[in-house]
């Protein structure tokens, strides 16, 4: 006999799911507050710490902005493929394994031909890049649709197959020659011109990976409009059994959803090990292939949402450890407060789905 | 919008990088990267404490930022930026995997010392130093070779890197010397601080009989694990870890970085600060032994600390020859001492270690 009710809506409302993301950002920023004030922080000093000072501080904002497009490219690139799946109901949960194996096979298909200064390098890594994520996501793949496996499962269990292999590489076959006996490749940004991603523009954060995100945020789009594989991948979600009338394929479907995340994620590996982290060490994966399932979803799954998820998500990091650095703050509280993000997000979903109704439903005899 | 964004960029870096014109009242800005919490109670438990002894030493005259948490991954480089950015005069940068990124920072920042820890590459801002851990590596195989009674000794390693390698070779050595019949069983955590891993491989080594483990990582889970399972002896590892004591810890090698990170502070202040490569142990203080409980028998104690003094005094190297390579091939002959140029580079296991190196 509760006085709230929830009263599930005939149809979600297209104005509220529009509306939750910027909502749950503000209900983070109230609920943030009150645990930063708790922690002894000032509130005010420390959201203005972590959503302005990176883009508009006077002394890390040059410094800050550019690398937001550094941090929201691999972001956005994976979460790019990952919507694809979860719009048809296919859960790739192990993009930071295709992430890993991306770096892993492109880089080591460049150091393989270290010291070339042959133009060829750079494009034949990255499709090595493309093709090992590709390779690693094809195996839950092809696993559900041989053996009807669950993808969740196996490809969140290769992230751990693939972090291994990494380790593996880092101190095995790819380890710096001239290293002296530590682990960890030859500098590919450094060292090795001809592998390297480098800004494109000076000071603007841009590389080879930032312009695949936002070539891949158009093609998904597109793909999702105008396409029939958009089509179908949105009737396979919404309606299982309607898709399965008119046609669509559930092998094809699930491969290629799969597939083509899995080398979205590779690409996202291979720009990231060739640019910003250099080399291919035993901790090269941060868990850009977790937070992009995060996103994924805070941008509802739509590739204009997933752009601006991806830059706000790059943000709270950035802004985190300005936090961290400027008011002494520890990074669990960070933690924390990115998590009250998804928390709030698919709090709020609730109400795009479900209408709050206040008093007891009137009795019907 | 881009040409704004560049220039601003390089208006702003040019004025960071003019130097620090400091003003007489200014005080001294120390940064410290930590790849941990501060609370693992481990390694950057230890550099946090010299952190603190920074600020305690200096007061008013010196400032202290940290940040940790810091993976050894692209966001290092960034971190590190924004901590001279930041106006940091002096920054150290607490773990190997920050090397490049180090280099990489110390390039655009040629007026902002560095020290990097665990490292190699040094450059006219850029210092290196390290503890010769291996010193306490040797009293702990000491005492081990001694206590165990199965003949077993667990060793959770970190990452096969010459500094991890190093320490089971002292540890083994000086084992094998007490105890001709022991043997050394390896896990490799590929971490170093995940509580769950840690825990996992100390069952593991337990399950395989060891009574003695000894750890290369830096949470105490294992001596959590230890003290679960039982009549299995630990040792503190880069810090005292004295809440296990007396059992399962029965001593520890402890990182002291306080005076030195004291020294560097003083030297910029001074304006003397120039590039080294600090590599100090046992004799200066880097390297602490924690007290030795009374789990451990009063002579072997005594033989302990008689070792102890000896590597503080230099009259005892803990790589003395003769030593074998795990191969068979002579390493070090009779009362010859291992070069600092090998150690550093350590790849290999000494004979009657039953491992593999993983690569």
């Amino acid at each position: 006999m509760s006085l709230f009710r929830l009263e599930k809506r005939p149809a979600p409302s297209s104005l509220l799911s529009g509306l939750t993301p910027i909502l749950a950002v503000l209900a983070t920023m109230v609920a943030g507050g009150v645990m930063f004030a708790i922690l002894g922080f000032q509130p005010l000093e420390a959201i203005r710490t972590i959503f302005w000072d990176p883009l508009f501080d006077p002394q890390f904002g040059p410094y800050s902005r550019p690398q937001l497009l550094v941090k929201a490219g691999p972001l956005i690139l994976i979460a790019i493929g990952l919507a694809l799946g979860f719009k048809a109901g296919i859960w790739n949960i192990g993009a930071e394994g295709q992430y890993i194996m991306g770096a892993v096979v492109g880089g080591g298909v460049g150091l393989a031909f270290y010291p070339s200064e042959s133009p060829l390098i750079f494009p034949l890594m990255v499709f090595a890049g493309a093709f090992g994520g590709w390779v690693w996501a094809s195996i839950p793949a092809v696993l559900k649709t041989t053996f009807g496996t669950n993808e969740i499962l196996v490809s969140l269990m290769l992230v751990y197959v693939a972090e291994n292999i990494l380790a593996s590489m880092a101190s095995g076959i790819l380890r710096n020659p001239d290293g002296q006996g530590f682990p960890g490749s030859r500098n590919l940004a450094r060292d090795y011109p001809a592998a390297s991603n480098p800004e494109l523009i000076a000071d603007t954060g841009m590389h080879w990976g930032v312009v695949a995100a936002f070539i891949a945020v158009i093609l998904a789009y597109v793909l999702m409009t105008r396409h029939k594989m958009g089509f179908a991948i949105r009737l396979a979600g919404e309606a299982p059994r309607a898709a399965r009338f008119a046609g669509v394929s559930p092998t094809r479907l699930i491969l290629f959803c799969l597939g083509t995340a899995g080398a979205l994620a590779g690409l996202a590996g291979l720009f990231e090990v060739t640019g910003p982290a250099g080399q291919i060490t035993i901790d090269f994966n941060s868990g850009y292939g977790f937070t992009a399932i995060i996103v994924a979803f805070l941008g509802r799954l739509h590739p204009v949402g997933i752009l601006f998820a991806g830059l706000l998500m790059a943000l709270t990091y950035i802004g985190g450890e300005l936090a961290q650095l400027m008011l002494g703050m520890p990074a669990a509280a960070i933690q924390l407060f990115q998590g009250m993000l998804l928390f709030f997000l698919l709090a709020m979903d609730v109400f795009a789905n479900y209408r709050l109704r206040i008093g007891q439903p009137e009795v019907t005899s | 919008m881009k040409m704004i964004t560049k220039l601003l960029a390089g208006a702003t870096l040019g004025l960071t990088m003019a130097g620090p014109v400091l003003a007489q009242d200014d005080p001294t800005k120390v940064g410290f990267i930590y790849i941990g919490p501060v609370g693992d109670g481990g390694w950057t438990y230890e550099h946090d404490q010299g952190r603190l002894a920074v600020e305690e030493e200096f007061g008013d005259a010196v400032e202290t930022v940290y940040q940790e948490n810091v993976p050894e991954s692209a966001d290092a480089e960034r971190a590190i930026t924004q901590m001279a950015l930041s106006g940091a005069d002096l920054i150290f940068t607490t773990s190997f995997g920050y090397m490049d990124p180090t280099m990489a920072v110390a390039e655009k920042f040629p007026d902002v010392k560095f020290e990097h820890a665990t490292g190699y590459k040094r450059a006219d801002n850029v210092s290196t130093y390290s503890a010769r851990f291996y010193e306490g590596r040797a009293i702990q195989g000491h005492i081990a070779g001694n206590l165990t009674e199965s003949n077993i000794i667990g060793y959770i390693g970190s990452f096969p890197i010459p500094e991890v390698i190093r320490g089971m070779n002292a540890a083994f050595l000086h084992a094998k010397k007490v105890n001709p019949d022991v043997e050394f069983k390896i896990v490799w955590a590929f971490t170093w601080f995940d509580p769950a891993k840690e825990a996992d491989a100390a069952k593991a080594l337990i399950d395989q009989g060891a009574d003695v483990v000894l750890q290369h990582t830096d949470s105490t889970a294992p001596q959590a694990a230890a003290q679960e399972a039982g009549g299995v002896y630990t040792f503190g590892q880069a810090s005292d870890m004295s809440e296990y004591a007396p059992m399962p810890r029965v001593s520890s090698i402890i990182d002291d970085w306080a005076p030195y990170y004291i020294a560097r502070t003083q030297a910029v202040m001074d304006g003397t600060w120039e590039s080294t490569d600090t590599w100090d142990g046992i004799g200066p203080g880097m390297v602490g032994i924690g007290e030795i409980t009374d789990a451990v028998p009063a002579d072997v104690k005594e033989e302990a600390l008689a070792l102890k003094d000896a590597i503080a005094s230099g009259e005892y190297h803990p790589f003395t020859g003769p030593i074998n390579k795990q191969d068979g091939s002579v390493w070090l002959a009779e009362g010859e001492t291992a070069d600092d140029g090998t150690l550093l580079g350590m790849d290999f296991f000494v004979e009657g270690i039953n491992a593999e190196i993983p690569n």
